[in-house]
């Protein structure tokens, strides 16, 4: 039997707690015996009869712990006194309700020691702090927030780097991780293909249309708009591509950009390239370079290359690109027929902002040059926002329009009100649309869009609504149930967004 | 190397959501963890100070340097130990005609009412002037002049005036033999702490100077050195916070004294006037346990990169605060208003900003953050003991850790918290808590009410921007 003390210099407790701790200790398995007290000369002489020790020295402001048993016993026996000594008022017990805001990640960790994912949609001017907080914590980091300045987004993305951990962002709408949507996203079947994104809605596209194709999604991350700017240099990109490379989860890897700066485009080809497995690259609308890469595919559009994806991951053939088949080619004839002389324009108005590029480089391979908010290369700037003016297609997503007002996704009115103001032009041949789903989405994004579309439909000559659903069947929103009722309301619907600007498209480059 | 997000696939995702609460939400209905924040603007929504911010968490030099700092309090034993003459004790007091005030530095000019009528009190007992106008000339000649009392590891509350001929108590620490003062507490009413300097308070401070120094002095020789640690740990027990309650901590040194007292060969007529001073002043004990405050948090002074707060003071304008790490600077701001009870008659345009180095004690991790302990000053602070108690926990979201020596009966006997940390301060939106009396802002009026108040936010964020200079990540 081994006996163990420790003396705590000048620690005052009242008697009460001390004989608490007392008999806490003396309940543990393996100890015989335990005295805490007050180094009074008399508890001195009483732990040393007891046959604690007899060389104990303490004063009477000195707390003294003895313990007897069997040694491993009396070493947790400390431990666990020390613990009871230095009880923090959460841990009391005492009944009272100790809930306090959590204000900091700091605290939040202190709680939630487990976590490990920081997701950050504080105003822009306070997200770059938050970021560098979290990861300075060792969390990985997703920020939805914008207006961060590309100096900023160096410094944490370096500092990440650095820490060898994630950031998401700034300007990231969209993740999925370990299959739970994060931000804007939707809710798509697990499975083995991986996804980064520099752009939310392209990540959305893909991944519901790898849902709709039959198969999943490991993990799906995104980089934020500026990652493959020049001076950030895709560091996101790349951690991410390598991160999926090292996912023994992850069979293919799908990356989706705007068109990057071209050196950055060819880091991030280089290293697609030097990764074993097969990586899609969809950098809008520009097609496959000149030089064929082993293992890396072009794919046309957002749609494409998930579809390309989806063949890889099942060994079939590569699927050629979207473009009109001869059933679109019937459908195309037959909604032309309904038109008008004067009906002669696309008017795309659009909540996702990728959506909206998209359309612009589909409409512009019909030779269609449209203005636009957010133009396109070979497009040009629309001169009022508020007014379309021959083939238009805007973006309402965009900062321009959402000044003191929700994003189009969240709350649908503006997007339903400029749809009314287009299918009311008499010049308008196509509206072209789109309807996000998914968490973060409107719950209800029906409401007002069939009055609308209703009443656009009275008209003498109403123009042709050509839409798309991003979203799944497992979304807070049936995308099953939301198209039906399109349908049902005269909507041409199609299976992505590059197929509806190719209907579209092809609709109006034909009158 | 394989990234960390690697762990993170294999991981149960649990999320802290910073922001738009809906984000949480989502993720909840979507079967994931996540934690949303009550996030504030952290710094008071300074962008910068909370980039500074940022950069010094979790860093590993602040965090070894704070667990030193933090032990170093911990372990510091006050011991009362002597009375000395303040110009003994502090030589610089004999050398110049200097008196020392409460907080930061500051002019003559730019004092309040009861710093200033305090100074002119002094003087007249210094015997330097016969008449406040010649005390005032002798000012404006530039004869004297003026220091804070931290400059000389003093501590005394209100305006905190120290002048050569004044008894001080002398605190040992005897972990590291470091020696810390406080002046002697005169008791309520027309005293020189507020501002007042008739006949009346400069006869008490002379025989406080004398007789009652005197019989101080006796009762150490004979009880020797007196512990003051566990006088404040049963006081806290006993319903004081030893702030602004101080009267179970003044019965308790009573009984440890009052022996030695009578042991001593002193005239049995200057004893039993002693004990009546004693006795009558509920306060007796405040200005020692200001005394174990400093020497606790001066043995944490002085440890490169740490961000404990080693001093909060306030000199009636300003409110001034000090780091481990950053020397003897001061960062200053304008005092924060207190939150308070006023005396009948009185109100908040009568009231000086807040005075005295006693914040002292809520640095230490006593006083307002231990207002749990006092239900019988809640009221008069103007609250209630569930505020008193919510007050006391959520201190602990801005020190370092706990005082095991300082436990508190109303949350279970829990440790108080202590260590203040300025970047817990700036990244909680959490301001430390000070219980505080209020003076008149005329000079000798007294104290017109008590309240709580809070320690200004630019300080802590002036003060880590100082640190984040000598650092680097």
């Amino acid at each position: 039997m081994a006996t163990q003390h420790k003396v705590f210099k000048n620690l005052y407790q009242d008697s009460v707690s001390l004989m608490q701790v007392s008999s806490r200790l003396d309940q543990m398995d393996g100890i015989e015996g335990a005295s805490v007290v007050m180094g009074t000369e008399a508890n001195l002489v009483r732990i040393a009869d007891a046959g604690f020790g007899e060389s104990i020295s303490a004063k009477p402001s000195d707390l003294v712990i003895a313990v007897q048993g069997d040694a491993a016993a009396c070493d947790a026996a400390m431990v666990a006194a020390e613990q009871a000594l230095a009880a923090k008022p959460d841990d009391s017990g005492d009944g009272v309700s100790t809930a306090q805001p959590v204000r900091s990640f700091a605290l939040a960790l202190e709680q939630h020691p487990q976590a490990n994912l920081a997701l950050i949609s504080v105003p822009g001017e306070y997200a770059a702090a938050e970021a560098i907080k979290a990861l300075n914590f060792g969390l990985n980091v997703m920020m939805f927030s914008d207006n961060v300045s590309i100096a900023d987004e160096r410094t944490i993305k370096h500092l990440a780097q650095e820490k060898n951990l994630m950031v998401m962002g700034p300007d990231c709408g969209t993740a999925i991780i370990n299959g739970i949507p994060l931000g804007f996203a939707n809710v798509v079947r697990r499975g083995a293909i991986g996804v980064v994104a520099a752009s939310g809605t392209g990540l959305q596209e893909a991944t519901c249309r790898i849902h709709q194709l039959g198969e999943g999604v490991s993990q799906a991350l995104g980089t934020g708009g500026h990652d493959l700017h020049q001076d950030v240099g895709g560091l996101s990109m790349l951690h991410g591509l390598q991160a999926l490379a090292d996912d023994p989860q992850t069979d293919v890897v799908v990356l989706i950009s705007k068109p990057p700066a071209q050196a950055i485009a060819d880091k991030i080809l280089a290293r697609a390239a030097s990764i074993t497995k097969p990586v899609v690259v969809n950098f809008l609308g520009q097609g496959s370079p000149a030089t064929v890469m082993d293992g890396v595919y072009f794919a046309d559009s957002l749609a494409h290359s998930a579809e390309v994806a989806v063949a890889l991951y099942r060994n079939q053939m590569e699927p050629a690109a979207q473009s009109c088949s001869q059933a679109d080619s019937d459908t195309v004839s037959r909604l032309a027929a309904g038109l008008s002389d004067a009906q002669r324009y696309i008017r795309g108005v659009f909540a996702g902002g990728t959506f909206c590029y998209e359309a612009q480089i589909i409409a512009a391979s019909y030779d269609l040059r449209a203005s636009s908010n957010t133009p396109s290369k070979g497009n040009s700037e629309l001169t009022d926002l508020w007014r379309s003016q021959g083939h238009t297609i805007v973006d309402l997503g965009d900062d321009a329009f959402t000044q003191g007002c929700p994003h189009p996704m969240i709350d649908p009115t503006l997007r339903n009100q400029r749809l009314l103001q287009e299918a009311q032009d008499p010049e308008t041949a196509a509206v072209l649309f789109d309807l996000v789903l998914g968490y973060g989405a409107a719950e209800e994004p029906l409401t007002d869009l069939l009055t609308v579309i209703e009443q656009a439909r009275q008209q003498t000559a109403p123009p042709v609504f050509i839409a798309h659903v991003c979203g799944t069947d497992a979304d807070p929103q049936s995308r099953q149930q939301i198209q039906m009722a399109l349908r049902d309301a005269g909507v041409q619907l199609a299976d992505s967004n590059a197929h509806a600007s190719h209907l579209a498209a092809s609709l109006v480059a034909s009158l | 190397m394989v990234s960390t997000v690697n762990a993170l696939f294999t991981q149960q995702l649990t999320v802290l959501n910073a922001g738009l609460q809906s984000f949480a939400d989502n993720i909840t209905r979507a079967g994931g963890e996540a934690v949303a924040l009550s996030w504030q603007p952290p710094a008071g929504g300074d962008r910068e100070g909370g980039m500074v911010l940022a950069s010094l968490l979790n860093h590993p030099q602040i965090e070894a340097a704070n667990e030193q700092a933090m032990a170093q309090y911990l372990a510091a034993q006050p011991m009362l130990v002597d009375v000395m003459r303040a110009g003994e004790a502090i030589p610089a007091l004999d050398k110049h005609k200097r008196i020392l005030h409460a907080g930061p530095p500051i002019a003559w000019n730019d004092m309040c009412g009861p710093v200033q009528g305090a100074i002119l009190g002094a003087i007249l007992y210094e015997q330097w002037a016969d008449t406040l106008e010649q005390a005032q000339a002798l000012i404006e000649q530039g004869e004297v002049s003026f220091e804070p009392c931290h400059h000389y590891d003093a501590v005394a509350p209100m305006a905190g005036i120290i002048s050569r001929s004044m008894p001080l108590w002398v605190v040992e620490n005897t972990e590291n033999s470091q020696r810390v003062y406080s002046n002697f507490n005169e008791g309520l009413g027309k005293v020189l702490r507020f501002g007042a300097n008739g006949d009346v308070v400069i006869e008490r401070l002379h025989w406080m100077g004398t007789e009652l120094a005197e019989a101080m002095k006796a009762m150490l020789a004979e009880s020797g050195p007196i512990e003051l640690k566990p006088i404040m740990a049963q006081a806290l027990h006993m319903g004081d916070e030893v702030h602004n309650r101080n009267i179970a901590a003044t019965g308790l040194l009573l009984k440890q004294l009052l022996p030695a007292l009578l042991s001593t060969a002193l005239p049995i007529e200057q004893i039993q006037r002693a004990i009546r001073f004693i006795t009558a002043n509920d306060h007796f004990f405040l200005n020692l346990s200001m005394a174990a405050c400093k020497s606790m948090l001066k043995a944490a002074e002085g440890v490169p990169g740490s961000t404990m707060v080693t001093v909060m003071a306030r000199n009636g304008v300003n409110f001034g605060i000090r780091l481990s790490s950053t020397g003897d600077t001061w960062f200053q701001a304008p005092a924060n208003p207190v939150d308070g009870l006023f005396f009948p008659g009185y109100g908040v345009d009568d009231a000086a900003a807040d005075l005295g180095d006693s914040a002292i004690t809520e640095t230490a991790g006593v006083g307002g953050f231990a207002m749990a302990s006092s239900p019988a000053i809640v009221k008069f602070v103007g609250g209630t003991p569930a505020d008193a108690t919510q007050n006391s926990r959520s201190m602990q979201h801005v020190t370092l850790g706990s005082n095991p020596a300082f436990t508190l009966p109303a949350l279970n006997f829990a440790p108080t918290a202590a260590g203040i940390d300025a970047r817990k301060v700036l990244d909680s939106s959490v301001l430390p808590i000070i219980n505080t009396g209020i003076a008149h802002k005329e000079a000798g009026v007294g104290q017109i009410g008590a309240g709580i108040t809070t320690a200004p936010m630019s300080c802590f964020v002036d003060a880590l921007n100082a640190l984040a200079r000598q650092i680097s990540r």
